[in-house]
Protein backbone atom coordinates (compact mmCIF):
# COMPACT_ATOMS: atom_id res chain seq x y z
CA UNK A 1 0.00 0.00 0.00
CA UNK A 2 1.54 3.26 -0.86
CA UNK A 3 0.61 6.72 0.30
CA UNK A 4 -0.32 9.30 -2.00
CA UNK A 5 3.31 11.12 -1.79
CA UNK A 6 4.92 7.76 -2.82
CA UNK A 7 2.86 7.29 -5.58
CA UNK A 8 3.48 10.73 -6.90
CA UNK A 9 6.96 10.43 -6.62
CA UNK A 10 6.91 9.39 -10.32
CA UNK A 11 6.45 13.08 -12.28
CA UNK A 12 4.60 11.74 -15.13
CA UNK A 13 2.32 10.49 -12.85
CA UNK A 14 2.37 13.81 -11.05
CA UNK A 15 1.66 15.61 -14.12
CA UNK A 16 -1.17 14.18 -15.13
CA UNK A 17 -2.42 14.12 -11.51
CA UNK A 18 -2.24 17.58 -11.12
CA UNK A 19 -3.73 18.31 -14.43
CA UNK A 20 -6.46 16.83 -13.54
CA UNK A 21 -7.23 18.50 -10.59
CA UNK A 22 -5.45 21.64 -11.81
CA UNK A 23 -8.39 23.23 -13.25
CA UNK A 24 -10.95 22.49 -10.18
CA UNK A 25 -8.83 23.92 -7.41
CA UNK A 26 -8.42 27.20 -10.00
CA UNK A 27 -12.09 27.07 -10.35
CA UNK A 28 -12.95 26.39 -6.55
CA UNK A 29 -11.07 29.38 -5.53
CA UNK A 30 -12.18 31.74 -7.48
CA UNK A 31 -15.63 30.84 -6.56
CA UNK A 32 -14.56 31.08 -3.40
CA UNK A 33 -13.07 34.32 -3.02
CA UNK A 34 -15.36 35.90 -5.29
CA UNK A 35 -18.30 34.46 -2.78
CA UNK A 36 -15.94 35.64 0.56
CA UNK A 37 -15.38 39.35 -1.01
CA UNK A 38 -19.52 39.32 -2.24
CA UNK A 39 -20.03 38.39 1.65
CA UNK A 40 -17.16 41.14 2.75
CA UNK A 41 -19.15 44.18 0.89
CA UNK A 42 -22.34 43.50 1.37
CA UNK A 43 -23.05 41.27 4.15
CA UNK A 44 -20.23 41.70 6.76
CA UNK A 45 -21.39 44.81 8.79
CA UNK A 46 -18.05 47.39 9.68
CA UNK A 47 -16.14 47.02 12.55
CA UNK A 48 -18.04 49.46 15.78
CA UNK A 49 -14.40 50.18 16.02
CA UNK A 50 -12.69 49.93 13.35
CA UNK A 51 -15.53 51.06 10.40
CA UNK A 52 -15.15 49.93 6.79
CA UNK A 53 -10.95 49.64 7.12
CA UNK A 54 -11.31 46.16 8.82
CA UNK A 55 -12.46 44.20 5.56
CA UNK A 56 -8.47 44.17 5.16
CA UNK A 57 -8.66 41.38 7.24
CA UNK A 58 -10.62 39.08 4.61
CA UNK A 59 -7.39 39.43 2.86
CA UNK A 60 -4.54 40.26 5.79
CA UNK A 61 -5.01 37.52 7.48
CA UNK A 62 -5.38 34.44 4.78
CA UNK A 63 -2.34 36.12 3.62
CA UNK A 64 -0.16 35.90 6.61
CA UNK A 65 -1.50 32.13 7.68
CA UNK A 66 0.27 31.20 3.84
CA UNK A 67 2.93 33.44 4.70
CA UNK A 68 3.98 30.79 7.44
CA UNK A 69 2.18 27.44 5.72
CA UNK A 70 4.08 28.50 2.62
CA UNK A 71 7.32 28.11 4.99
CA UNK A 72 6.19 24.94 6.37
CA UNK A 73 5.53 22.96 3.14
CA UNK A 74 9.57 24.70 1.95
CA UNK A 75 10.87 23.27 5.53
CA UNK A 76 8.57 19.96 4.47
CA UNK A 77 10.23 19.14 0.89
CA UNK A 78 13.39 20.23 2.30
CA UNK A 79 13.13 17.69 5.12
CA UNK A 80 11.89 15.05 2.23
CA UNK A 81 14.69 15.81 -0.16
CA UNK A 82 17.50 15.21 2.29
CA UNK A 83 16.31 12.53 4.23
CA UNK A 84 13.93 10.34 1.95
CA UNK A 85 15.69 12.09 -1.47
CA UNK A 86 11.87 12.82 -2.66
CA UNK A 87 12.13 13.01 -6.32
CA UNK A 88 9.83 16.06 -6.32
CA UNK A 89 10.96 17.42 -2.96
CA UNK A 90 12.95 19.94 -4.18
CA UNK A 91 10.77 20.73 -6.86
CA UNK A 92 7.63 21.52 -4.45
CA UNK A 93 10.51 23.44 -2.17
CA UNK A 94 11.84 25.69 -5.24
CA UNK A 95 7.96 26.45 -6.50
CA UNK A 96 6.52 27.56 -2.81
CA UNK A 97 9.23 29.78 -2.32
CA UNK A 98 8.42 32.61 -4.60
CA UNK A 99 4.41 32.19 -3.97
CA UNK A 100 5.54 31.90 -0.08
CA UNK A 101 7.63 35.09 -0.57
CA UNK A 102 4.47 37.15 -2.30
CA UNK A 103 1.78 36.09 0.46
CA UNK A 104 4.18 37.23 3.10
CA UNK A 105 4.44 41.21 0.98
CA UNK A 106 0.90 40.91 0.79
CA UNK A 107 0.55 40.29 4.12
CA UNK A 108 2.94 42.83 5.12
CA UNK A 109 1.84 45.83 2.60
CA UNK A 110 -1.95 44.97 3.71
CA UNK A 111 -0.80 45.53 7.27
CA UNK A 112 0.93 48.56 6.83
CA UNK A 113 -2.38 50.04 4.95
CA UNK A 114 -4.69 48.74 7.94
CA UNK A 115 -2.03 49.84 10.24
CA UNK A 116 -2.13 53.37 9.11
CA UNK A 117 -5.46 54.32 9.75
CA UNK A 118 -5.44 52.02 12.69
CA UNK A 119 -2.23 52.76 14.82
CA UNK A 120 -1.73 56.19 12.72
CA UNK A 121 1.34 54.47 11.09
CA UNK A 122 2.53 52.29 8.38
CA UNK A 123 4.66 50.58 10.27
CA UNK A 124 5.37 49.90 13.88
CA UNK A 125 8.47 47.47 15.30
CA UNK A 126 6.17 45.56 16.97
CA UNK A 127 6.67 41.78 17.47
CA UNK A 128 4.36 40.26 15.06
CA UNK A 129 5.38 42.75 12.52
CA UNK A 130 8.90 42.37 13.11
CA UNK A 131 8.60 38.59 12.58
CA UNK A 132 6.95 38.55 9.53
CA UNK A 133 9.49 41.03 8.21
CA UNK A 134 12.54 38.25 9.15
CA UNK A 135 10.15 35.32 7.64
CA UNK A 136 10.19 37.64 4.24
CA UNK A 137 14.02 38.17 4.21
CA UNK A 138 14.12 34.37 4.61
CA UNK A 139 12.54 33.21 1.57
CA UNK A 140 14.30 36.17 -0.24
CA UNK A 141 17.87 34.34 1.61
CA UNK A 142 15.94 30.90 0.25
CA UNK A 143 15.35 32.42 -3.36
CA UNK A 144 18.71 34.05 -3.57
CA UNK A 145 21.22 31.54 -2.25
CA UNK A 146 19.38 29.47 -5.12
CA UNK A 147 20.21 31.50 -7.67
CA UNK A 148 23.86 32.14 -6.84
CA UNK A 149 25.00 28.22 -7.31
CA UNK A 150 25.35 27.14 -10.82
CA UNK A 151 25.22 23.67 -9.87
CA UNK A 152 21.61 22.67 -9.92
CA UNK A 153 21.57 19.70 -7.65
CA UNK A 154 23.94 21.37 -5.09
CA UNK A 155 21.56 24.07 -4.80
CA UNK A 156 18.76 22.30 -4.02
CA UNK A 157 20.09 20.90 -1.21
CA UNK A 158 22.14 24.00 0.36
CA UNK A 159 19.00 25.52 0.36
CA UNK A 160 17.46 23.06 1.74
CA UNK A 161 19.67 22.94 4.35
CA UNK A 162 19.00 26.87 5.17
CA UNK A 163 15.02 26.13 5.12
CA UNK A 164 15.77 24.05 8.02
CA UNK A 165 17.84 26.08 9.65
CA UNK A 166 15.18 28.79 9.56
CA UNK A 167 12.87 26.67 11.05
CA UNK A 168 14.66 26.22 14.25
CA UNK A 169 15.26 29.68 14.13
CA UNK A 170 11.82 31.49 13.10
CA UNK A 171 10.13 30.80 16.35
CA UNK A 172 13.11 32.23 18.15
CA UNK A 173 13.13 35.55 16.08
CA UNK A 174 8.94 35.29 16.65
CA UNK A 175 9.22 35.43 20.41
CA UNK A 176 12.69 37.19 20.90
CA UNK A 177 10.62 39.95 19.62
CA UNK A 178 7.91 39.16 21.77
CA UNK A 179 10.33 39.68 24.68
CA UNK A 180 11.78 42.26 23.41
CA UNK A 181 9.21 44.95 23.15
CA UNK A 182 7.20 44.08 26.14
CA UNK A 183 9.55 46.71 27.58
CA UNK A 184 9.33 48.94 25.38
CA UNK A 185 5.15 49.01 24.60
CA UNK A 186 2.29 46.76 25.43
CA UNK A 187 1.67 44.31 22.43
CA UNK A 188 -0.68 46.05 19.97
CA UNK A 189 -2.51 42.74 18.96
CA UNK A 190 -6.22 42.66 18.92
CA UNK A 191 -7.61 40.00 20.97
CA UNK A 192 -11.42 40.58 21.09
CA UNK A 193 -13.26 37.65 19.79
CA UNK A 194 -14.51 37.20 16.34
CA UNK A 195 -18.45 37.44 15.74
CA UNK A 196 -19.87 34.63 13.38
CA UNK A 197 -20.97 37.81 10.93
CA UNK A 198 -17.06 38.58 10.24
CA UNK A 199 -15.29 35.13 10.79
CA UNK A 200 -17.67 33.23 8.56
CA UNK A 201 -16.49 35.56 5.44
CA UNK A 202 -12.75 35.14 6.84
CA UNK A 203 -13.17 31.41 7.01
CA UNK A 204 -14.57 31.22 3.26
CA UNK A 205 -11.68 33.77 1.78
CA UNK A 206 -8.99 32.08 3.69
CA UNK A 207 -10.11 28.49 2.39
CA UNK A 208 -10.00 30.36 -1.42
CA UNK A 209 -6.80 31.82 -0.64
CA UNK A 210 -5.57 28.47 0.82
CA UNK A 211 -6.76 26.46 -2.79
CA UNK A 212 -5.33 29.55 -4.74
CA UNK A 213 -2.16 28.51 -3.33
CA UNK A 214 -2.28 25.16 -3.86
CA UNK A 215 -2.85 25.85 -6.86
CA UNK A 216 -0.56 28.16 -7.53
CA UNK A 217 1.83 25.81 -6.32
CA UNK A 218 1.50 22.57 -8.47
CA UNK A 219 1.51 25.49 -11.33
CA UNK A 220 4.89 25.83 -10.68
CA UNK A 221 5.81 22.77 -9.65
CA UNK A 222 4.42 21.39 -13.33
CA UNK A 223 6.78 24.24 -14.81
CA UNK A 224 9.46 23.84 -12.80
CA UNK A 225 9.28 19.91 -14.30
CA UNK A 226 8.60 21.12 -17.64
CA UNK A 227 11.72 23.31 -17.69
CA UNK A 228 13.76 20.64 -16.27
CA UNK A 229 12.68 18.34 -19.13
CA UNK A 230 13.59 20.48 -21.66
CA UNK A 231 16.83 21.31 -19.87
CA UNK A 232 17.32 17.24 -19.95
CA UNK A 233 16.53 17.38 -23.72
CA UNK A 234 18.85 19.65 -24.80
CA UNK A 235 21.98 18.60 -23.06
CA UNK A 236 20.70 15.14 -24.81
CA UNK A 237 20.60 16.88 -28.31
CA UNK A 238 24.08 18.59 -27.67
CA UNK A 239 25.70 14.97 -26.53
CA UNK A 240 23.88 13.14 -29.61
CA UNK A 241 25.29 16.16 -31.73
CA UNK A 242 28.84 15.53 -30.32
CA UNK A 243 28.48 11.71 -31.45
CA UNK A 244 27.31 12.92 -34.48
CA UNK A 245 30.29 15.07 -35.20
CA UNK A 246 33.08 12.23 -34.46
CA UNK A 247 31.19 9.42 -36.47
CA UNK A 248 31.89 12.05 -39.59
CA UNK A 249 35.15 12.95 -38.46
CA UNK A 250 36.37 9.12 -38.62
CA UNK B 1 39.96 16.05 21.06
CA UNK B 2 43.48 16.73 20.17
CA UNK B 3 42.56 16.89 16.39
CA UNK B 4 40.66 19.59 17.43
CA UNK B 5 42.71 21.24 19.42
CA UNK B 6 45.38 21.32 16.50
CA UNK B 7 43.44 22.66 14.62
CA UNK B 8 42.13 25.65 16.80
CA UNK B 9 45.77 26.33 17.08
CA UNK B 10 46.27 26.13 13.60
CA UNK B 11 43.56 28.91 12.65
CA UNK B 12 44.31 30.83 15.41
CA UNK B 13 47.99 30.72 14.56
CA UNK B 14 47.12 31.64 10.84
CA UNK B 15 44.84 34.57 12.17
CA UNK B 16 47.69 35.72 14.32
CA UNK B 17 50.26 35.98 11.25
CA UNK B 18 47.99 36.84 8.53
CA UNK B 19 46.65 39.69 10.72
CA UNK B 20 45.55 41.92 7.81
CA UNK B 21 41.38 39.88 8.60
CA UNK B 22 41.36 41.23 12.17
CA UNK B 23 43.04 44.36 11.40
CA UNK B 24 40.41 45.17 8.32
CA UNK B 25 37.78 44.16 11.20
CA UNK B 26 38.77 45.99 14.23
CA UNK B 27 39.24 49.12 11.36
CA UNK B 28 35.73 48.59 9.68
CA UNK B 29 34.39 48.75 13.23
CA UNK B 30 36.22 52.02 13.97
CA UNK B 31 35.00 54.11 10.66
CA UNK B 32 31.60 52.91 10.99
CA UNK B 33 31.06 54.31 14.48
CA UNK B 34 32.97 57.27 13.16
CA UNK B 35 30.90 58.40 10.39
CA UNK B 36 27.57 58.06 12.36
CA UNK B 37 28.00 61.17 14.74
CA UNK B 38 29.11 62.61 11.23
CA UNK B 39 25.46 61.38 9.24
CA UNK B 40 23.06 62.06 13.07
CA UNK B 41 25.51 65.23 14.06
CA UNK B 42 27.34 65.94 16.93
CA UNK B 43 24.64 65.96 19.89
CA UNK B 44 26.05 63.85 22.66
CA UNK B 45 22.93 63.43 24.34
CA UNK B 46 21.45 61.63 21.31
CA UNK B 47 24.47 59.56 20.81
CA UNK B 48 24.90 58.37 24.12
CA UNK B 49 21.10 57.00 23.78
CA UNK B 50 21.86 55.08 20.67
CA UNK B 51 25.30 53.97 21.26
CA UNK B 52 24.53 50.52 22.88
CA UNK B 53 22.41 49.61 19.42
CA UNK B 54 25.44 51.35 17.23
CA UNK B 55 27.94 49.21 18.68
CA UNK B 56 26.38 46.00 18.43
CA UNK B 57 25.32 46.63 15.21
CA UNK B 58 28.63 47.84 13.69
CA UNK B 59 30.18 45.30 15.75
CA UNK B 60 27.80 42.83 13.59
CA UNK B 61 28.73 43.89 10.66
CA UNK B 62 32.13 44.02 10.92
CA UNK B 63 32.17 40.66 12.10
CA UNK B 64 30.32 39.37 8.94
CA UNK B 65 32.88 41.03 6.98
CA UNK B 66 35.20 38.51 7.98
CA UNK B 67 33.10 35.23 7.50
CA UNK B 68 33.32 34.24 4.09
CA UNK B 69 37.09 33.58 4.76
CA UNK B 70 36.50 30.89 7.15
CA UNK B 71 36.22 28.14 5.03
CA UNK B 72 37.52 29.58 1.78
CA UNK B 73 41.20 29.29 2.12
CA UNK B 74 40.80 25.66 3.37
CA UNK B 75 38.52 24.94 0.50
CA UNK B 76 41.08 26.79 -2.56
CA UNK B 77 44.10 24.57 -0.98
CA UNK B 78 42.17 21.24 -1.21
CA UNK B 79 42.46 21.37 3.15
CA UNK B 80 39.16 21.44 3.04
CA UNK B 81 38.58 18.08 1.53
CA UNK B 82 41.13 16.61 4.21
CA UNK B 83 39.08 17.88 7.33
CA UNK B 84 36.11 16.29 5.45
CA UNK B 85 37.81 12.45 5.24
CA UNK B 86 40.06 12.76 8.58
CA UNK B 87 38.98 10.75 11.93
CA UNK B 88 37.45 14.09 13.52
CA UNK B 89 34.09 14.62 12.72
CA UNK B 90 33.30 17.37 10.42
CA UNK B 91 30.76 18.99 12.77
CA UNK B 92 33.78 19.31 15.21
CA UNK B 93 35.95 20.57 12.89
CA UNK B 94 33.60 23.45 11.91
CA UNK B 95 33.37 24.31 15.56
CA UNK B 96 36.99 24.12 15.81
CA UNK B 97 37.28 27.02 13.34
CA UNK B 98 34.18 28.79 14.57
CA UNK B 99 35.71 29.13 18.00
CA UNK B 100 38.95 30.34 16.54
CA UNK B 101 36.91 32.96 14.75
CA UNK B 102 35.22 33.70 17.83
CA UNK B 103 38.40 34.11 19.68
CA UNK B 104 40.36 36.02 16.87
CA UNK B 105 37.56 38.27 15.68
CA UNK B 106 34.98 38.47 18.13
CA UNK B 107 36.32 38.97 21.20
CA UNK B 108 38.82 41.63 19.64
CA UNK B 109 35.91 43.30 18.72
CA UNK B 110 34.32 43.59 22.07
CA UNK B 111 37.21 44.29 23.51
CA UNK B 112 37.31 47.14 21.34
CA UNK B 113 34.01 48.46 22.11
CA UNK B 114 34.40 50.31 25.37
CA UNK B 115 37.17 52.46 23.18
CA UNK B 116 34.73 53.43 20.73
CA UNK B 117 31.85 53.82 23.35
CA UNK B 118 33.50 56.66 24.62
CA UNK B 119 33.69 58.43 21.57
CA UNK B 120 29.36 58.08 21.35
CA UNK B 121 28.90 59.82 25.19
CA UNK B 122 27.94 56.14 26.38
CA UNK B 123 27.73 56.17 29.83
CA UNK B 124 30.38 55.01 31.90
CA UNK B 125 28.75 52.42 33.67
CA UNK B 126 27.40 50.85 31.22
CA UNK B 127 30.54 50.14 29.44
CA UNK B 128 31.17 46.73 31.27
CA UNK B 129 27.46 45.76 30.52
CA UNK B 130 28.18 46.74 26.61
CA UNK B 131 31.45 44.20 27.07
CA UNK B 132 29.79 41.67 28.92
CA UNK B 133 27.03 41.58 26.52
CA UNK B 134 29.12 41.22 23.39
CA UNK B 135 31.45 38.75 25.05
CA UNK B 136 28.59 36.52 25.60
CA UNK B 137 26.82 37.09 22.44
CA UNK B 138 29.70 37.00 19.77
CA UNK B 139 30.19 33.15 20.12
CA UNK B 140 26.28 33.05 18.40
CA UNK B 141 27.56 35.38 15.98
CA UNK B 142 30.72 32.99 14.84
CA UNK B 143 29.26 29.94 15.20
CA UNK B 144 25.85 31.35 13.37
CA UNK B 145 28.25 32.70 10.72
CA UNK B 146 29.75 29.25 10.23
CA UNK B 147 26.26 28.19 8.53
CA UNK B 148 26.38 31.19 6.41
CA UNK B 149 30.27 31.28 5.16
CA UNK B 150 29.63 27.30 4.61
CA UNK B 151 26.03 28.00 2.10
CA UNK B 152 28.09 30.65 -0.17
CA UNK B 153 31.63 28.51 0.16
CA UNK B 154 30.46 28.35 -3.87
CA UNK B 155 28.38 31.04 -4.35
CA UNK B 156 28.26 33.87 -6.78
CA UNK B 157 28.92 36.46 -4.83
CA UNK B 158 28.93 34.89 -1.55
CA UNK B 159 29.98 37.84 0.80
CA UNK B 160 26.96 39.82 0.13
CA UNK B 161 24.69 36.91 -0.42
CA UNK B 162 26.26 35.52 3.23
CA UNK B 163 24.72 39.41 4.32
CA UNK B 164 21.26 38.72 3.74
CA UNK B 165 21.13 34.70 5.15
CA UNK B 166 22.97 35.42 8.37
CA UNK B 167 21.83 38.80 9.29
CA UNK B 168 18.21 37.42 9.87
CA UNK B 169 19.62 34.62 12.16
CA UNK B 170 21.42 37.60 14.24
CA UNK B 171 18.30 38.86 15.48
CA UNK B 172 17.88 37.08 18.84
CA UNK B 173 21.03 37.99 19.50
CA UNK B 174 21.27 41.34 18.47
CA UNK B 175 17.55 41.74 20.65
CA UNK B 176 19.13 40.42 23.55
CA UNK B 177 21.94 42.33 23.46
CA UNK B 178 20.58 45.82 23.16
CA UNK B 179 17.38 44.47 26.13
CA UNK B 180 20.20 43.67 28.70
CA UNK B 181 21.69 46.99 27.99
CA UNK B 182 18.66 48.67 28.31
CA UNK B 183 17.75 46.75 31.63
CA UNK B 184 20.71 47.46 33.33
CA UNK B 185 20.69 51.17 32.11
CA UNK B 186 17.19 51.95 34.15
CA UNK B 187 18.88 49.74 36.75
CA UNK B 188 16.04 47.41 36.79
CA UNK B 189 15.91 43.65 37.58
CA UNK B 190 15.77 41.57 34.78
CA UNK B 191 19.38 42.39 33.75
CA UNK B 192 20.94 39.25 34.79
CA UNK B 193 17.73 37.06 33.57
CA UNK B 194 18.09 38.95 30.15
CA UNK B 195 21.71 38.21 30.04
CA UNK B 196 21.15 34.32 30.44
CA UNK B 197 18.65 34.19 27.70
CA UNK B 198 21.92 35.79 25.57
CA UNK B 199 24.08 33.38 26.80
CA UNK B 200 21.30 30.27 25.95
CA UNK B 201 21.24 31.76 22.22
CA UNK B 202 25.28 31.49 22.27
CA UNK B 203 25.43 27.63 23.61
CA UNK B 204 22.43 26.93 21.39
CA UNK B 205 24.39 28.04 18.44
CA UNK B 206 27.35 26.60 19.70
CA UNK B 207 25.58 23.27 19.75
CA UNK B 208 23.55 23.43 16.63
CA UNK B 209 25.17 25.48 13.90
CA UNK B 210 28.09 23.18 13.56
CA UNK B 211 25.56 20.34 12.61
CA UNK B 212 23.61 22.70 9.58
CA UNK B 213 27.65 24.08 8.68
CA UNK B 214 29.40 20.45 8.34
CA UNK B 215 26.19 19.29 6.39
CA UNK B 216 26.63 22.29 3.99
CA UNK B 217 30.02 21.10 3.59
CA UNK B 218 29.56 18.20 3.11
CA UNK B 219 27.87 18.51 0.58
CA UNK B 220 30.18 20.58 -1.24
CA UNK B 221 33.43 18.87 -0.93
CA UNK B 222 32.65 14.93 -1.42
Amino acid sequence: MQTLTQRLANPTRFMAFSRAILPWLAAASVLLIAYAMYLVFFVAPPDYQQGETVKIMYIHVPSAWLALGGYAIIAMSSFGLLVFRHPLADVSAKAAAPIGAAFTLAALITGSLWGKPMWGTYWVWDARLTSVLMLFFLYLGLIALRSSLEDEALASKLTAVLALVGVSVLPIIKFSVDWWNTLHQPSTGFTSTVDASMRTPLLISAAGFLLLFIALHLKAMQNEIMRRRVKAMRVAEVERGDRLMSAGAE
Amino acid sequence: MSGFLALLRRDLMLAVREGAALGTALGFYLVVVAMLPLGLGPDLKLLSRIAPGVLWIALLLAALLSLPRMFEADHEDGSLEVMATAPLPLELAVAAKALAHWISTGIPLALMAPVLGLMLNLELSLTPVLVATMLAGTPAVSFLGSIGAALTLKARRGGLLLALLVLPLYVPTLIFGISTIGFASVGQDGFSASLLVLMAVSVASIALAPVAAAAALRLQVS
